[in-house]
């Protein structure tokens, strides 16, 4: 299939399978990036999100399916697609022992700019990602946050229509993180299309326009965040009574209440309930009160991304991150 | 109204021509030189060994081997070049691993650029480096009192030679460098080959003394005619026969180890 202008569908993929080994990384999976938005693909670690875009973006041939992006088929037209995307990742970095101009300015010249407009992109990205200054340094002084600015630079030197985003801010601190995101959303601006793989709920909240969540190699769910918040129940209701024995106790009556299935642990002492509504609070307050359960805990937070998988998939999020990444190297 | 989108971007390119694939080995031999001039422990190490190989050799086995240590150096000296050199070929697979395990690879092929470059552009920018060993050595060795006796075009000769050889060595390291899990891996490899290969021949002492088992070795052994070749080129003497020998088992070398490092660099890409 050529590239066709009207498609308003920058990456499509259908049916992705692939096994490492006895392993099966993915299952089977269908997603649609549509052109000029961002779409998140939320899952735990060993999920399957970074197999997905390391095919995608042609580094991996599937063992099943079909994956086209822009319209190009990631295995027939790789040399297209790689025309068109970006890619930062958890693995695709940069050299170490040259500066972050040279870096920049080697990946420029690959992608067959003359000298002097390589030079002047590279210089151009460094001060958009705030690294003049460590412009001339070789990498290997970077910190985190800088090495995933320089990545992020090194994904756009060739104007990108699309753009793979591997977990762009795990390991980064909260003040790193939002920077990431102010750059993402001014990418968005200039109309590029972006995939977003995340760990966390809250990241494909605030930049994504859909979300695909991704469990054990399969699409679990999609939707706009609204929508998937709404199947999570919005936030999460925590409480503790100050007598442990009286647990049982408040987790019959947040179950009555919430009308939801609620989680009790006895480590910890504490019942967690999803709450859609928020004016079940005073009522829950109300409730205990009248039983004279005294509390040691009454805390309201968004769910955690253990919680929306409960919600979706009656089981816990695992970590399988190390296991699957180590199958994947070997059988590379 | 229903018009067509013009699309904003022009529309990519069907295939990368040969001159282009040219163009990105260049750009990643750049690379590799560059590496080579920030990287201080790398220049250190490319220029101090084969320093380090002169003085030690000549100087601490120079009077025991060779009753003085001028003498000691006509002989030893091709050998020195050969070890740098052959040496300085485990640096490929250092790299390529280093390449594969810190994801460099991975933006690599990301990118739209021939499949081959960056193999090519690695073992292109490690010719410089075995050049700058071979300048090295040579240079050091003449201000320590070695002499070229032989016609400056054998000497030339000679250090062909030595290039050539390394450069079909470079692809075994290259093919060590892509199998092996870590930059480690390589220096074990070739601590447990190279080794081996470098100090059992003739390279620092006539073949003459050693024992019979250890001399049917050497015999057979390439690195002893390739001494033997740059003794002649070098100092002067035959050096037809060893040359020709050298070349062939370069040849070898080469036909072998290069498709093979290809092949599991096209597997794993």
């Amino acid at each position: 299939m050529r590239y066709d202008a009207t498609s308003a569908n920058a990456i499509e993929a259908a049916g992705l399978i692939k096994r490492f080994g006895k392993t099966t990384a993915l299952a089977g999976v269908d997603l649609v990036a549509r052109e000029g938005r961002v779409l998140g693909v939320l899952g735990p670690n060993g999920a399957g999100k970074t197999t997905a875009v390391r095919i995608l973006a042609t580094l991996l041939r599937p063992d099943g399916g079909q994956a086209r992006v822009c319209g190009y088929d990631v295995l027939r037209n790789a040399y297209q697609v790689r025309q068109l995307i970006g890619l930062t990742g958890q693995y695709a970095s940069m050299d170490e022992g040259l500066s972050g101009t040279n870096n920049l300015i080697m990946i420029g010249r690959l992608l067959g700019l003359p000298r002097a407009q390589a030079r002047a992109r590279a210089a151009e990205l460094l001060g958009r990602f705030e690294l003049t200054d460590a412009a001339a340094r070789t990498v290997k002084t970077y910190s985190g946050g800088m090495r995933r600015r320089l990545d992020l630079a090194a994904s756009l030197v060739g104007r990108p229509r699309v753009l793979f985003l591997d977990e762009p801010t795990t390991g980064l601190d909260p003040r790193s993180r939002t920077d990431v995101w102010a750059m993402i959303r001014g990418l968005v601006a200039d109309g590029v299309t972006v995939l977003l793989t995340t760990q966390y709920l809250d990241e494909a909240d605030q930049l994504a326009h859909d979300i695909v969540v991704i469990d054990r190699g399969q699409v679990i769910a999609t939707g706009t965040p609204d929508e998937l918040k709404a199947r999570t129940g919005g936030q999460v209701l925590l409480v503790a009574p100050s007598d442990p024995a009286r647990l049982g106790e408040v987790a019959t009556l947040l179950e009555a209440l919430a009308g939801a299935e609620v989680v009790t642990d006895a480590g910890t002492d504490v019942v967690s309930a999803p709450v859609a509504d928020k004016a079940l609070l005073p009522r829950v307050v109300r409730e205990l009160d009248d039983r004279g359960i005294e509390l040691a805990e009454f805390t309201l937070r968004k769910p955690s991304l253990d919680e929306v998988f409960f919600t979706l998939t009656g089981h816990r999020a695992e970590d399988e991150d190390t296991q699957t990444r180590e199958l994947e190297d070997t059988s590379r | 109204m229903t018009a067509v989108v013009a699309p904003a971007f022009p529309a990519p390119a069907r295939r990368l021509g040969l001159r282009g694939g040219l163009r990105n080995t260049f750009t990643l031999t750049w690379r590799s030189v560059l590496k080579i001039r920030t990287n201080m422990e790398d220049l250190f190490g490319l220029l101090l060994q084969p320093i380090m190989y002169l003085l030690l050799f000549t100087y601490v086995f120079g009077g025991a081997l060779a009753g003085g240590t001028h003498s000691y150096l006509q002989f030893s000296l091709p050998g020195i070049l050969v070890l740098s050199v052959v040496f300085a070929t485990l640096g490929t697979g250092m790299m390529l691993n280093q390449d594969i395990t810190t994801g460099v690879f991975d933006r690599f092929r990301s990118l739209p650029i021939a499949r081959w470059a960056p193999l090519a552009g690695a073992v292109l920018g490690d010719m410089i480096r075995y050049m700058t060993s071979v300048a090295v050595t040579l240079g050091f060795g003449m201000i320590l009192g070695f002499r070229i006796t032989a016609s400056p075009l054998s000497a030339a000769a000679g250090c062909l030679l030595v290039l050539a050889f390394a450069l079909a060595m470079c692809w075994f390291s290259a093919l060590i460098g892509l199998m092996v899990k870590s930059a480690q891996g390589v220096q074990w490899f070739g601590f447990l080959v190279m080794f081996p290969l470098v100090f059992g021949s003739n390279l620092l002492v006539k073949t003459a003394t050693m024992s019979g088992w250890l001399q049917a070795f050497v015999k057979v052994n390439p690195m002893t005619y390739l001494t033997e070749a740059e003794r002649g080129l070098l100092t002067g003497g035959p050096a037809a026969t060893p040359a020709l020998r050298s070349l062939l088992w370069a040849l070898g070398i080469f036909i072998v180890f290069a498709p093979l490092a290809v092949r599991v660099y096209r597997r794993k890409t």
